[in-house]
């Protein structure tokens, strides 16, 4: 799939991307394949599936208890595969993996990208992967076609984002805050100056993460990108009911305002 | 030696495998590291502490009761009489000159053992800046006496609560602090290990021990030694110990990792014995791991060694076969404690114990005039709680 034209038909539609983050197998499979779903059901754009690693350090204190959590349940990246494969018959919606580049080196590069292909996932998130080092990666990666989603962050300097977009197929994921995952306050001042120096690089799509968490920051946050990343505070949410409640109200908030309004 | 490349590998190991946040400080690092390299103040003022604050030059002692019960010669690079008690101040005085340089006013660390930790908040003491030690609650148990020590020099202890709370989890957590102080802070790792250029940095830093070793040793000997041991945690006192060593080919050089229960069991932390290559705290390189790639559980009776992870210099000598590594259990380490303390009156670090241990593996080899160097990189005030429930010490 080509995460380009997804979100110019998003875009046609007046409509920005949700896209929330689940950890792999977390609480357990069948609550895991019930919010994923859930999800997808109810507005979400692209779900974001995070293979847990036993050191994550780009992420806070919710998604690290959800991948200690999983991997102390017996969590494998065959039994994840599995699970995927079985979410990948029920809904279309594109998948993406975000993990630590150890597990998908030790898995062996080809066979991971492989079972990405096979089982229907659409890319890829390395968060301690940049440009520089993605080699080996990516060659499996392309070969594979599965596309690529590199960061940037609020340091990011200007000749650096022009290689991360050029590097990048999939969209580019905008880091909101310099910090870890997880929920804040309020959302950086400077974030729109960042996206705007993004979009001065790059015609490619640009999503928000880290730190949103609220329907209101996730409005705020979307009004300079084409999407929204939703981690700890989707997380967070076990219960499949309240997960619908949220997804339509963060959904509802982030359409394109203005004269045309195609859906009631 | 024509390593590491510009972009930090030493063969295939190393690199810079951290978030994108980081890296423009990772460059800021490598570019205000290269200046002052080629800065005459910068290096007055280093020798300048390095002698008169540490300490330097640490003797090259001849232990002569050692060297009658083994039959060789058996010399001590004495690290453990620096200030602070180990090598690691060496490498903090270093970066600490480097932070204040970038004009960062705020350092972190990490710390197992707690002897980077003192050393840390020892330098920040002394250079005005604020510290923040990230240690395991598990270490902070068995290295009280340190936790004291970080905190009476101003330093403010968070415990790590995660994983297996110990030097892993402490370095995930200083990374993660980095990563949000990264305008202010200075993170200042405490071994040969993470992201370019902190891997060639400490190296260099760490250096002044073989450097000091090959003079003195000429000096007394007048040759090169056979064997040069050190013990490996991260491998910093043994990559100081045998970079400078490493074109004197005769000279054997060996790395002692901890053994732990023993390599046939789960529990230990020979990382380049019993690992494979793989990523984890920004660098490519050995690494305890399952076969999804999740880092395993390590154990060892000694806090500095208890690591997963190694610097990636040491997976090339590896791989080159220049330095041989081998393990030493916790038994033979703790051993190895108490002969020395009884035998020269020296207590020595659990860590560098597992160095001392292995002089017994290899005595039987050697002739009376076999020449044997060992890095003491610290002494052992720290472990001595350890020590009395191990050895059940009697008078
Ligand atoms: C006295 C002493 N020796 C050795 C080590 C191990 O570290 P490295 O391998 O970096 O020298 C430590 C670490 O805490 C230490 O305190």
């Amino acid at each position: 799939m080509n995460f380009i034209d997804y979100f110019k038909k998003l875009k046609e539609r007046r409509e920005k991307a949700l896209i929330p983050y689940f950890t792999a197998l977390y609480p357990s499979k069948a609550s895991f394949e019930k919010l994923a779903i859930t999800a997808a059901e109810s507005g979400a754009d692209i779900i974001e599936i995070g293979l847990p690693f036993s050191d994550p350090l780009a992420d806070g204190p919710v998604i690290q208890h959800s991948s200690q959590t999983a991997l102390k349940n017996g969590f494998t990246i065959a039994k994840m595969f599995r699970s995927i494969a079985g979410l990948r018959v029920k809904t279309e919606i594109p998948f993406i993996i975000m993990t630590y580049l150890n597990p998908v080196l030790r898995y062996g590069a080809n066979i991971f990208f492989t079972q990405c292909r096979k089982n229907g996932v659409n890319g890829m998130i390395i968060p301690d992967m940049i440009p520089e080092e993605d080699g080996p990666i990516r060659k499996e990666a392309d070969k594979a076609g599965v596309a690529m989603i590199y960061l940037v962050a609020p340091t990011t300097p200007e000749k650096r984002m022009r290689l991360i977009a050029s590097r990048t197929t999939g969209f580019i994921y905008a880091v909101s805050v310099t910090g870890v995952t997880g929920q804040r306050e309020n959302i950086p001042a400077y974030l729109p100056a960042m996206v705007k120096k993004i979009r001065m690089v790059t015609d490619k799509p640009v999503c928000i993460g880290f730190g949103i968490s609220t329907p209101e920051q996730a409005k705020a946050a979307v009004k300079y990108a084409d999407g929204v990343i939703m981690g700890s505070a989707v997380v967070k949410i076990t219960n499949p009911v309240v997960l619908k409640k949220f997804i339509k109200q963060v959904k509802s908030g982030i359409r394109i305002t203005g004269s045309t309004q195609r859906y009631s | 030696m024509n390593y590491p490349d510009k972009n930090g590998k030493f063969g295939p190991y190393g690199g810079r495998f951290v978030p994108e946040t980081i890296i423009p400080a990772l460059d800021e690092l490598a570019e205000a590291y290269a200046s002052s390299k080629k800065d005459a103040k910068f290096h007055a003022e280093l020798s300048s502490l390095l002698e008169n604050y540490a300490g330097r030059p640490t003797p090259l002692y001849f232990a002569k009761n050692l060297s009658n019960k083994h039959r060789a010669k058996i010399y001590l690079k004495r690290e453990d009489l620096l200030h602070t008690g180990a090598h690691k101040i060496n490498n903090c005085l270093g970066q600490a000159l480097i932070a204040k340089k970038m004009g960062k006013r705020r350092i972190i660390a990490e710390t197992g053992a707690g002897q980077h930790g003192v050393a840390s908040a020892t330098v920040a003491a002394l250079l005005g800046m604020e510290c923040v030690v990230y240690m395991g609650t598990t270490d902070m148990e068995r290295q009280a006496p340190n936790v004291l020590r970080m905190r009476l020099l101003g330093a403010e202890v968070r415990p790590v609560k995660t994983g297996t709370m110990t030097l892993k989890d402490a370095i995930n957590e200083a990374i993660r602090d980095w990563i949000t102080n990264i305008k202010t802070t200075h993170y200042l790792i405490g071994s040969a290990v993470g992201p370019h250029p902190y891997p060639v940095m400490v190296r260099d830093f760490q250096s002044v021990i073989g450097i000091e070793t090959k003079k003195q040793i000429r000096k007394s000997e007048g040759r090169m030694p056979d064997y040069v041991l050190a013990c490996v945690g991260g491998g910093s006192n043994s990559i100081g110990m045998f970079y400078p060593l490493l074109n004197e080919k005769s000279v054997r050089l060996i790395g002692v990792e901890a053994g732990g229960r023993g390599i046939g069991t789960k529990l230990h932390a020979a990382t380049l014995s019993k690992g494979a290559p793989g990523v984890l705290h920004g660098s490519y390189s050995y690494l305890l791991q399952d076969k999804d790639g999740q880092v395993i559980n390590t154990h060892s009776v000694s806090a500095g060694l208890d690591y997963p992870g190694v610097g990636p210099e040491h997976s090339y000598l590896k791989d080159t076969k220049r330095v041989k590594y081998a393990t030493v259990t916790d038994d033979e380490a703790l051993t190895a404690f108490g002969e020395l303390t009884r035998t020269e009156g020296i207590i020595p670090a659990l860590e560098s114990s597992h160095a001392i241990a292995y002089i017994g593996k290899i005595a039987p080899k050697c002739g009376k005039n076999t020449v044997i160097i060992v890095c003491l990189s610290g002494r052992g005030d720290k472990d001595i709680a350890i020590i009395n429930e191990k050895l059940k010490i009697e008078n």
